[in-house]
C-alpha cells in the first residue's frame, strides 16, 4: 500500500517584509497559518507550489510544509513551523508581537 | 585605527549605490530571486526564518565610538532596538526590511563600516585577537596586517567565486584568543632573530568535519605574506572540490591531499607570484601601521582603584573576572560581558551600545573591540577609571562578572532565527546560565567554556568548547549532543562526543551532573575543568552523564 500523503501547506517569506506568509485556497497570502489552504492531495500540492513559485515579485523561497488539520485550521507538525508561525523564544518579536498574550 | 581614504570612501559609496539599484531591480521584477540572491549575499543580506538578516563586518573586531553609535542607530531606526554580536566579529540585525537595507548600508558607510563579504564564497571578514594592540603577551599588533588582508581581499576578482567560503584569522600572541587553528588560514605574528614574520596554519575548520589546522610554514617573512596567501588561495582554487558543497572547504583539500603535497604546490606557486609583488603592498602596510600606533598612555594614582578593590566586593568580583593584563603600566583591558544570566548571549540593546561607545570615548582612547566570544572590550583603560566604568556598566545591566566562567556561553542564533538551524541554542544558554547563577557556584567552578551550536555547521564553536553542545533534530524533536574536552586555544583540540543526546528538558541537568562530577574529581581548586578532563579522561564524566547505564551495568 502506498504511504499516506501527509497534508501540506504552501509557505514562503514575503519579498519586502521578509516575514512568514501562507498561501490560502482563494489565492491570497496570509500572515496566519490558520488561513492557509490545507492540501491533502499530492498532485494538487505540486500545482499549488508551482503557482506560489511563479509569484517571484511577491514571495521568496516557497515550499511545502507538513501540517495537520484542526478545528481552527492547519496546525504545524514540526517544531520549525511552530517557531515560524510564532517568532523567536528569547523576545516577544515576530508574529507573537501582535498576538494576544 | 584605520581611517578610510578618499579611495575607500568612493569605493564603498559606489558599491552601496550598486546594491541599492540591485534591490530596486529585484523589487520591480527585473531580477529573479535566483539572480538576486548571490548579489544580496555578497552584501551581507540573508533571508532567515522570520525576516531578512543583515550581517555587518567589524573588521578584526575593532570599532571606534562613532561606529558603535551607528550600530546603535541601525538597531533603533531599522530594527527592533538591538543587535547580535557573532562568533566571527560581526553584528547581525534580525529584522530589517528589504527596502531599508540600502539606507542602513549608507549609514554604515558614513562611519567606515560595511557588510561586504560577510557571506558568500569569498574571503570573509578577517578576524583577530580582541586584545590586539593592548595585550601584554603579543609580539606585535596584528591589526595592521589584518587591515592589509582586508584591503587585498575585498572585491578581489580572483576570490569572488571560490569553491566555498574562506576565513582568515590572525593573532600577534602565543596565547591564541582568535581560534586561528579553526580557520581556513590562521596566522600568528612571530619574531625570529629580530625579523618579523608569520607562522602560517592552513586547513582548520569546524562544521560537519571538524579539523585542527596544520602548520604549512613555521616562519614566513612578513613582506612575503600577500604573495604567500595568493599561493595558498591559488592551490585551493584549483584543487578544492566543487562537486560536493560539504567537501569544498580547504580543510578537506588539505586532508585529502596531505599537508606536504599542499605545501609543495603552495611553494611552487609562491615562487611564481613573489616577483609580481613590487613592494607596493609593503608601502601600504607602513601607512596602515602608522594609523595603529599605540595611544599615549597616561599615568595616574591607583588609589581610587585600590580602595574600590578593597572595599567593594561587587567591584572586586568583577575586576577579578573581567579584567586582563595590559601592556602599559597602570592599565587594564576591560571585558564587558554580554552574557547577563538569562539574557541572549551576544545581544546588546541600542542604549547599551551607546553607553559602551561613551565609555570608550571617555576612558579607552575611543576604542572598542568585539570578541569572538560575543563580548565587548574596552582595550585601553587606566585602572584609576575602573570604579567609574563599573558603576556605569552596572546601571545598564552590563557589569556581569562572569568572563571565562560557565555562564559566559557562546551560542549561535539557532532555530530562534537561523534558517539552517536544526534546534534552538539561545534558550539552552539562557537556562544553563540561570541555573548556575542560582546555584551560586560559578566562581567556585572557575574557568569553563560552554559553546552551543544549533546545527552541525558549528557557528557556536561547540567542537572547541570544554563542554560543547550541539542541537539536532531527532525524529522531529530537539535533541542536544554533548562533546567534552574541546579547546579553542593554542592547544586546539576537537571535543569528544560523550554519548546519546539529551532532550531540551534534560540538557541543563546533564551539564549540572558534569560540573558536579568535575568538582568531585579535581585535585585542587586550581585544576580547571579542562585539565581534570585531560587527566582523568571521558569515563567518569560519562558515568555522571548516564547514571542509568551505570546502574544497568552494576545489576
Amino acid at each position: 500500500m502506498p504511504r499516506a500523503f501527509t497534508p501540506k501547506i504552501v509557505t514562503a517569506n514575503d519579498l519586502l517584509e521578509g516575514d512568514v506568509i501562507y498561501q490560502t485556497a482563494d489565492d491570497r497570502w496570509s500572515r496566519h497559518l490558520e488561513d492557509a489552504e490545507l492540501i491533502t492531495d499530492e498532485a494538487h500540492a505540486q500545482l499549488r507550489l508551482l503557482h506560489a513559485e511563479a509569484q517571484t515579485g511577491k514571495v521568496v523561497g516557497a515550499y511545502l510544509a507538513d501540517a495537520a488539520p484542526s478545528a481552527s485550521g492547519p496546525e504545524p507538525v514540526h517544531f520549525r513551523e511552530e517557531f515560524r508561525r510564532t517568532g523567536p523564544s528569547n523576545y516577544r518579536h515576530g508574529k507573537q508581537e501582535h498576538a494576544p498574550a | 585605527m584605520y581611517s578610510y581614504t578618499e579611495f575607500d570612501k568612493a569605493f564603498l559609496a559606489e558599491r552601496n549605490a550598486q546594491f541599492r539599484a540591485q534591490v530596486e531591480r529585484r523589487i520591480d521584477g527585473s531580477l529573479t530571486e535566483d539572480e538576486f540572491k548571490p548579489l544580496r549575499l555578497m552584501n551581507g543580506v540573508y533571508l532567515q526564518l522570520h525576516a531578512y538578516m543583515l550581517r555587518v563586518a567589524i573588521p578584526y573586531g575593532t570599532l571606534n565610538s562613532a561606529q558603535m553609535r551607528t550600530l546603535a542607530l541601525l538597531a533603533e531606526k531599522w530594527d527592533k532596538g538591538y543587535g547580535h554580536f557573532t562568533t566571527r566579529q560581526n553584528i547581525q540585525y534580525n529584522w530589517p526590511k528589504l527596502r531599508d537595507i540600502p539606507d542602513m548600508l549608507d549609514a554604515l558607510g558614513k562611519v567606515g563600516l560595511h557588510a561586504i563579504q560577510t557571506s558568500g564564497n569569498t574571503i570573509r571578514n578577517v578576524t583577530s585577537d580582541h586584545f590586539a594592540g593592548a595585550a601584554a603577551d603579543e609580539v606585535a599588533d596584528p591589526r595592521p596586517v589584518a587591515e592589509l588582508i582586508r584591503q587585498w581581499s575585498t572585491d578581489h576578482p580572483e576570490y569572488q567565486f571560490l569553491g566555498r567560503k574562506f576565513k582568515i584569522a590572525i593573532t600577534g600572541a602565543e596565547q591564541d584568543r582568535a581560534v586561528i587553528k579553526a580557520h581556513d588560514i590562521g596566522l600568528q605574528l612571530v619574531e625570529r632573530d629580530g625579523q618579523q614574520g608569520v607562522r602560517v596554519i592552513v586547513g582548520g575548520g569546524l562544521g560537519r568535519t571538524p579539523m585542527i589546522g596544520k602548520e604549512i610554514r613555521d616562519f614566513l617573512p612578513l613582506e612575503d605574506l600577500l604573495p604567500y596567501l595568493e599561493a595558498v588561495l591559488s592551490v585551493y582554487n584549483l584543487l578544492g572540490r566543487r562537486d560536493n558543497k560539504y567537501k569544498a572547504r580547504i580543510k578537506i583539500t588539505v586532508h585529502e591531499n596531505g599537508i606536504d603535497e599542499i605545501r609543495a604546490r603552495v611553494e611552487r606557486n609562491f615562487a611564481m607570484l613573489k616577483p609580481q609583488f613590487s613592494g607596493t603592498d609593503q608601502a601600504l602596510l607602513k601607512q596602515i601601521e602608522a594609523q595603529f600606533a599605540a595611544p599615549a598612555f597616561s599615568t595616574a594614582s591607583l588609589a581610587a582603584y585600590e580602595s574600590a578593590y578593597t572595599n567593594d566586593p561587587v567591584f572586586r568580583s568583577w575586576a577579578d573576572t573581567n579584567l586582563a593584563e595590559h601592556k602599559a603600566p597602570g592599565h587594564a583591558i576591560v571585558t564587558i560581558s554580554l552574557k547577563a544570566h538569562g539574557e541572549t548571549p551576544g545581544d546588546a540593546s541600542a542604549d547599551q551600545m551607546r553607553v559602551m561607545a561613551d565609555l570608550a570615548e571617555r576612558y579607552s582612547h575611543d576604542e572598542l573591540r568585539i570578541s569572538h566570544e560575543q563580548n565587548v572590550i574596552l582595550p585601553h583603560v587606566h585602572k584609576s577609571d575602573l570604579p567609574a566604568i563599573h558603576a556605569e556598566l552596572k546601571a545598564q545591566g552590563l557589569a556581569t562578572a562572569n568572563v571565562g566562567l560557565i555562564s559566559d556561553i557562546i551560542a549561535c542564533p539557532g532555530m530562534d532565527y537561523c534558517a539552517l538551524a536544526t534546534a534552538r541554542s539561545i534558550p539552552i544558554a539562557q537556562e544553563i546560565a540561570t541555573r548556575f547563577d542560582e546555584l551560586k557556584l560559578e566562581h567556585e567552578i572557575g574557568a569553563l567554556k560552554i559553546k552551543i551550536s544549533g546545527c552541525i555547521n558549528a557557528c557556536g564553536h561547540h567542537h572547541v568548547g570544554h563542554i560543547g553542545i550541539l542541537g539536532l533534530d531527532r525524529a522531529g524533536v530537539e535533541n542536544y549532543q554533548i562533546t567534552l574536552g574541546g579547546d579553542g586555544s593554542e592547544d586546539a583540540t576537537i571535543g569528544e562526543r560523550a554519548g546519546p543526546g539529551f532532550s531540551a528538558e534534560e540538557i541543563t541537568g546533564a551539564v549540572e551532573r558534569l560540573v558536579y562530577a568535575y568538582l568531585d574529581l579535581r585535585d585542587s581548586a586550581e585544576e580547571t575543568f579542562l585539565q581534570t578532563y585531560r587527566r582523568v579522561g571521558m569515563a567518569p564524566f560519562k558515568a555522571a552523564l548516564y547514571p542509568e547505564t551505570q546502574r544497568e551495568k552494576a545489576a
